[in-house]
């Protein structure tokens, strides 16, 4: 019989609608306004006894708390309103003291049957949210010279160790040229340098009485070290970011040379942009003898918090600058072992000192540039915060040395290939990285992005009155359905927001708030084409059946093409340009879902299987 | 109901092309006023607790060490927005708020600060151009394949003329021209094929069921038939765009804009621009219905 859908077609809508909505509900709790504690160091840990110290404070302090609670990450405060958490703060963290970090942020409140089924809020972004947006870019060709002068540093001693005479080494543009007065000797080098170091590639070139080698990276080099470059930046920007306490982070790499830092929910944007334009080094020393004099000795406990301490000479070998690059690998009897290889100043310098201290200790110690604030009371017994830069020395490495170290040596003895990675990591974060600058910072107040949500709430609201009052009086009966449509279809696109933790910004929502004016298009040019039906003298469940049939394959076409738009508009755009992308085509998708097939089933319910009524539309 | 469009073809061909012609030249005379994602540069907006006299945000930033610097209210006469030319550090933010504070006589909140480097901006129009030209491409092709190369013809035509007609008015009413207002110029694209599509999708249906109407008298007809749900589909989306235009706040306001305008003329250019050019090509039935084989008459001399 015609419109009548059989019973599991009903059933399987109803499942679909169900769905939408229990994972679009979610997005009804508002988020609790809290503060995150999270700890640095290994030795200590967030615990219900740092929770009761907390919850004591701000009971002295006469702040309500809603809840207290332990999470994988450390510790979750929440309260009742932003109030209570910007004043919880400063207490928190005067009570806790330096070793935790406090960080304001904004906690889902979805309750606990939803979040078992990996039901949550969609993410929002940080237009809504606030919080700070850096573009950070590698300045690769640095690298590159970098790595090229470390290179012309090692050429030149195996020139010279081979007796091969030039008169000069020059690194510009990416090219290094060595010149040379006679031509065996150009001839000579060549040879010996193609041999020695392959990753390059070599040209010869004479001019007047001059012979010279130019030397360059082949392309796989080239990619090599840029990829190293911006890898190693990753690492370091990621180590900083975890310091801030932030929920969710987001570092990444954009493109080949550029680095995306978000941080949603950063109040503190200040605090954020000094950690991150942070600054680590490294300092290579020789443990102390037994008969050192007092005052020429600091004594340094190891960063691996074992509480271990050694005491170290004054006197710095190298730092962290000399250090051209740091591996972790495996030794001829498969033990890790960290490679690592220095400039030519600081191969010599290393040489000089060693060749007198073979079999005394060495220790590399890692100091980190870093400004903490604190809470301190101040005359009139108010909480003020006070900013203090400060170093943190510690040693990642103690090792002895077997014999005199030049331009690359290896720390072995190492326990696992883990602590082996970890302290080339170490070794290159304090190294002389490729320099990075921003190129593009965003940071959006809490107070905006709390303004942004309500004005596009707003507009939603509206313009769904507006639409959903139109199709009233225009379809009358059938402007009710399409308007139940209109309805399911918002649920089921938050639904899918939060399903694929898509995120919202406010271009976003006016993408949501545009789907409805569009949403209601498949449902027009189905009403309109049964109106002209029955114009037609067509019987009424005839003209339901065609006008659903004729319509179909126009809002296939119309849609298909709107939603390729939607894709390119993905790729080009960034941030909540890309939300709208998101939204839209989400909405396309899920409105011809509840246009075609919702509608089809409110009418075939309705009208379906019946003699022919007349319709109202 | 049936209105005579395809005989009002010569005068809205000249309007169109008077309309072209004149967006063509403003924006090749004074150009778009691009914001900040494409031009670099800094940006910070604070909001005053009492509404300020923007003379006296100039004359206290001159004091400081700003340069190029213009002080805009923004949508409201608390916010304001400073722009500058000062070379970006990561505290120039905090530092101008702390120079508008005035030694906290004034009470100052900062709503968003940002900072677009030169070349990121300059990579951003590239690509937002390449985007919009990519865009109808695509759509070119898929009109293409599921219809007919004419039809695609006029379909990427009546787009184009959406879009410059939009970015013109941009450019000729200096409308800062940024990141969302490209977003909104390509949802337009988006739409206003939308339109196009029906129209077109009525028209190859009428090619095949009336078989003795002129090439004229059906696109007449068909854009008719369609015009209810043209009129409708466009209504519902401008009141929504309205109410964002209104109540969605600044940031938004060049974006609802862009597509208010832009979803005036799409719905314009589907009925008039996509229609007369389907004619100015010779659409035929046979350019959409599959000839029937010719039958070999032997007995004719």
């Amino acid at each position: 019989m015609l419109n009548k859908y059989p019973l599991w077609k009903y059933l399987l809508i109803l499942l679909v609608i169900a769905l939408g909505v229990v994972y679009a509900l979610p997005n009804l709790y508002p988020d609790d306004p809290a503060l995150q504690l999270s700890t640095q160091k290994t030795t200590t840990v967030v615990d219900q006894r740092t929770l009761t110290t907390a919850e004591t404070a701000l009971k002295d302090a006469g702040i309500t708390l809603k809840e207290a609670e332990l999470t994988s990450a450390g510790g979750t405060l929440r309260f009742n309103n932003g109030e209570d958490q910007l004043a919880a703060k400063p207490v928190i963290a005067a009570a806790l003291g330096e070793n935790y970090v406090v960080a304001l942020n904004l906690v889902p409140t979805t309750p606990e049957w939803l979040s078992s089924i990996g039901a949550g809020p969609a993410k929002l972004g940080l237009d809504l949210r606030g919080g700070v947006h850096f573009l950070l870019e590698v300045d690769t060709p640095a690298a590159l010279k970098q790595r090229l002068d470390v290179a012309a540093s090692e050429m030149k001693n195996s020139l010279r160790t081979e007796r091969i005479r030039y008169r000069s080494v020059e690194v510009t543009n990416g090219v290094m040229s060595i010149r040379f007065l006679r031509e065996e000797d150009q001839q000579a080098a060549l040879e010996l340098l193609q041999d020695e170091f392959s990753e390059y590639v070599y040209n010869t070139s004479n001019q007047g009485s001059d012979y010279f080698v130019e030397i360059g990276f082949t392309e796989a080099a080239r990619a090599e070290v840029e990829a190293y470059a911006l890898q190693q930046n990753l690492t370091t920007l990621r180590n900083r970011v975890n310091e801030l306490g932030v929920a969710e982070p987001l570092v990444q790499r954009q493109g080949s040379n550029r680095i995306v830092v978000e941080l949603p929910g950063v109040q503190d944007t200040a605090a954020a942009k000094r950690i991150i334009g942070a600054t680590a080094n490294l300092e290579f020393r020789l443990e102390a003898g037994l008969d050192a004099n007092a005052s020429d000795i600091d004594t340094l406990t190891f960063r691996d918090g074992s509480g271990r301490t050694a005491r170290l000479e004054r006197d710095v070998i190298i730092t962290g600058d000399s250090v051209a690059d740091a591996n972790s690998s495996f030794d001829e009897n498969g033990r890790p072992q960290v490679n690592i290889s220095l400039d030519g100043k600081g191969g010599s310098q290393m040489a000089r000192v060693t060749r007198t201290a073979v079999g005394r200790n060495m220790a590399v110690v890692f100091i980190e540039h870093k400004s903490r604030s604190r809470f301190v009371e101040d005359e009139n017994g108010e909480l003020t915060e006070v900013r203090r830069s400060y170093s943190e020395k510690n040693i990642i490495s103690l090792a002895t040395i077997q014999t005199t170290l030049g331009n690359s040596f290896r720390i072995t003895g190492l326990d696992s290939p883990r602590e082996s990675s970890e302290l080339a990591l170490l070794l290159r974060a304090g190294a002389l990285a490729a320099p990075i600058y921003f190129v593009e910072e965003r940071t959006i107040g809490p107070s905006l992005g709390a303004e942004n949500i309500r004005l596009g709430v707003l507009s939603a609201q509206i313009g769904l009155l507006v639409v959903m009052a139109f199709m009233l009086v225009y379809y009358k009966v059938f402007g009710i359905f399409a308007n139940i449509s209109l309805a399911l279809n918002i649920v089921l696109l938050m639904a899918c927001m939060s399903l694929l933790s898509a995120t919202l910004t406010l271009p976003g929502i006016a993408g949501i708030v545009l789907t409805m004016g569009m949403a209601v298009d498949a449902n027009v040019l189905i009403f309109s084409r049964i109106r002209e039906e029955l114009k037609a003298g067509l019987p009424s469940q005839q003209a339901i059946h065609s006008g659903f049939n004729r319509a179909f394959t126009t809002i296939l076409d119309a849609n298909i093409t709107t939603l390729l738009v939607a894709v390119i508009l993905f790729a080009v755009g960034t941030g909540p340009v890309k939300g709208f992308a998101v939204t839209l085509s989400l909405g396309i998708l899920t409105s011809m879902f509840t246009a075609i097939v919702v509608t089809r089933a409110q009418i075939n319910l309705v009208y379906g299987g019946r003699k022919n009524k007349r319709l109202f539309i | 109901m049936n209105i005579p469009f395809m005989a009002m073809r010569k005068v809205v061909a000249m309007f169109s092309i008077a309309m072209v012609l004149v967006s063509l030249g403003s924006i090749a005379v004074k150009g778009l006023k691009f914001g900040l994602d494409f031009t670099g540069g800094s940006l910070i907006e604070v909001q005053y607790t009492q509404a300020p006299a923007l003379d006296d945000v100039r004359t206290l930033l001159a004091e400081g060490d700003y340069h190029d610097v213009t002080v805009q209210n923004f949508g409201s006469p608390v916010d304001v927005v400073v722009r500058m030319g000062n070379a970006y550090t990561p505290t120039l933010g905090d530092e101008v708020l702390s120079t508008l504070r005035d030694n906290d006589n004034v009470k100052v909140e900062l709503m968003r600060s940002e900072y677009v480097g030169g070349q990121v901006g300059e990579e951003l129009r590239e690509q937002g151009g390449l985007g919009m030209l990519l865009a109808l491409a695509i759509v070119m092709v898929y009109v293409a394949v599921r219809f007919q190369f004419k039809f695609s013809v006029a379909s990427v035509v009546a787009l184009a003329h959406d879009v410059i007609i939009t970015l013109g008015i941009f450019s000729l009413f200096e409308l800062e021209f940024d990141l969302t207002v490209l977003a909104a110029i390509l949802a337009v694209i988006g739409y206003s094929l939308n339109d196009t599509i029906v129209v077109c999708d009525r028209i190859r249906e009428n090619f095949r069921i009336m078989r003795d109407t002129t090439p004229y008298d059906l696109i007449n007809e068909s854009i008719n038939q369609t015009l209810d749900r043209t009129i409708i589909t466009s209504m519902t989306t401008l009141f929504v765009l309205v109410v964002l235009f209104f109540f969605g706040g600044e940031s938004i306001h060049n974006f609802s804009l862009a597509l208010l305008i832009g979803i005036l003329i799409g719905t314009y250019s589907s009925i008039f621009v996509a229609a007369n050019l389907l004619l100015a090509q010779n659409v035929t039935r046979e350019d959409l219905v599959p000839a029937p084989k010719e039958e070999f008459e032997d007995e004719m001399p």
